[in-house]
């Protein structure tokens, strides 16, 4: 775009936007066009909260979750039940999780999936600190929560050799019909998944 | 003549890289037109209509459409799952080790009908049978046979002369076993045992169903791995990165 015309802070931000993802340089120019029209404190805070993400947050101590202290909001919080450990490719996938309002355990945020086409091993993701929360003799279930897909499923069936040894109940998320969807379009694995996951009405 | 806007294809899909929010480019692997990249879109979301069709690991049948850049998958629907390679984590690895090592050895749109051939009744074979690991020398002889490395193996590759029945030399930089009397010209040629020539030999001649009917010990089997790795890693000039994931599950 040409932004010879426009002045130069206006074309920066234009421009800055225009690198996230999702955003094109349409959207990009009616963002700052917005924020150029809203009050000056509306900008800042979101000055502000772009900052603050990048300061002062690091990787919680026990669960590596995101966090803007050692321990996260989840893992300090004495009313959960800390006998259960949700196992999660990335800190965003707990969101959805809590929105459930379903689970009061504890989560563990593996920082990624195994690939092997990728080179990526299981020494790469935060699988030893799992393993030695989980020696602590505390938990007493493990729930799977990785993406049902063919790296999610290796993590998942690797966990699951790793943890049989411990005496621990080992879970995993349900596998099936997302809800709003079409049997028609279905696949066979997400089909006999549901097919063996069937339940009593 | 102007070639179709939209086409079917069968397809292997042998890769998938994220693209932007929630599209995936897929790298694929057909009878037609060999391998090829293609755009699905929406796949991350829950309730997209191509997701499991176009998984790693699955045999599929596919509209694609034309694009400018990528072609598009507008319609996909599974013909194999291979839900028993799915099921179980070292069938699960051996899959995306030879998925990864027809991307790596193949170009794209070079048409290989045999070659996808080989990629579906490996798959098959690995959804059943239990001697993975056959199936897996099996496919690297065979795919090396048909990308035009086959080994040679019958006679001496550096002078032609029979092999005497005895542990001779395999060399990977000339793709095949060294006589006696050429053994010494090359420095990085390994020894490979006359059991070891001999199951490799047969394996080149015969079907799978015959190939799985040999039994191979512990040892045989290392051996034979070895000496496939080693060819296939001096023929691509880099390692396959799932070998080491395989290592790890032993």
């Amino acid at each position: 775009m040409d932004f010879t015309s426009t002045a130069e802070p206006i074309a920066r931000l234009i421009e800055e936007f225009n690198k996230l993802p999702g955003i094109g340089p349409k959207s990009a120019q009616r963002l700052t066009y917005h924020l150029l029209q809203a009050p000056f404190e509306k900008a800042e805070a979101l000055a502000n909260a772009i900052i603050s993400i990048k300061q002062g947050l690091c990787l919680c101590s026990t669960c590596f979750n995101i966090t803007d202290s050692t321990q996260c909001i989840i893992c300090s919080n004495d009313e959960r039940d800390n006998t259960k450990i949700c196992i999660v490719e990335e800190s965003a996938d707990i969101l959805p999780l809590e929105r459930t309002k379903k689970y009061n355990g504890l989560y563990h945020v593996l920082h990624g999936v195994i690939s092997p086409s990728e080179g990526i091993g299981p020494e790469d993701l935060k699988i030893e600190e799992l393993l030695t929360r989980l020696r602590s003799g505390l938990i007493n279930e493990v729930i799977l929560a990785t993406n049902p897909n063919t790296e999610g499923e290796a993590t998942a069936m690797y966990l699951q050799r790793l943890i049989a040894p411990l005496n621990i109940r080992v879970t995993r998320l349900a596998r099936g019909l997302p809800f709003g969807a079409d049997l028609e379009y279905a696949d066979d694995v997400t089909l006999s998944r549901a097919l063996e996951g069937r339940q009593e009405l | 003549m102007k070639s179709p806007r939209v086409y079917q294809t069968e397809a292997v899909i042998i890769k998938r890289i994220k693209l932007g929010e929630a599209d995936r480019i897929l790298t694929l692997y057909t009878p037609d037109y060999g391998k090829l990249k293609a755009i699905a879109k929406g796949t991350y979301r829950p309730k997209s209509k191509l997701g499991g069709h176009v998984e790693l690991l699955t045999h599929s049948k596919l509209l694609v459409a034309k694009g400018r850049n990528l072609d598009i998958i507008t319609q996909a629907e599974t013909i194999n799952s291979f839900i028993t390679i799915k099921d179980d984590l070292d069938r699960m690895s051996r899959g995306l080790y030879m998925l990864e090592l027809i991307d790596s050895i193949t170009e794209e749109n070079i048409k290989n009908p045999q070659l996808f051939d080989l990629l579906v009744n490996s798959l098959c074979q690995l959804s059943q049978a239990s001697k993975s690991d056959t199936v897996l020398r099996y496919f690297e002889l065979h795919l090396l046979d048909y990308v035009g490395y086959r080994p040679q193996l019958q006679q001496c590759v550096n002078c032609g002369a029979s092999l005497s029945p005895i542990t001779n030399r395999f060399s990977p930089s000339e793709g095949g076993v060294l006589c006696v009397n050429c053994s010494d010209m090359e420095q990085i040629a390994r020894p490979i045992s006359l059991n070891a020539l001999k199951v490799l030999r047969m394996w080149q001649k015969c079907d799978f169903s015959a190939a799985s009917l040999i039994n191979i010990n512990a040892e045989l089997s290392q051996e034979l791995e070895q000496i496939m790795r080693e060819y296939i890693s001096y023929m691509l000039e880099k390692q396959v990165k799932s070998t080491s994931w395989l290592d790890k599950l032993k």
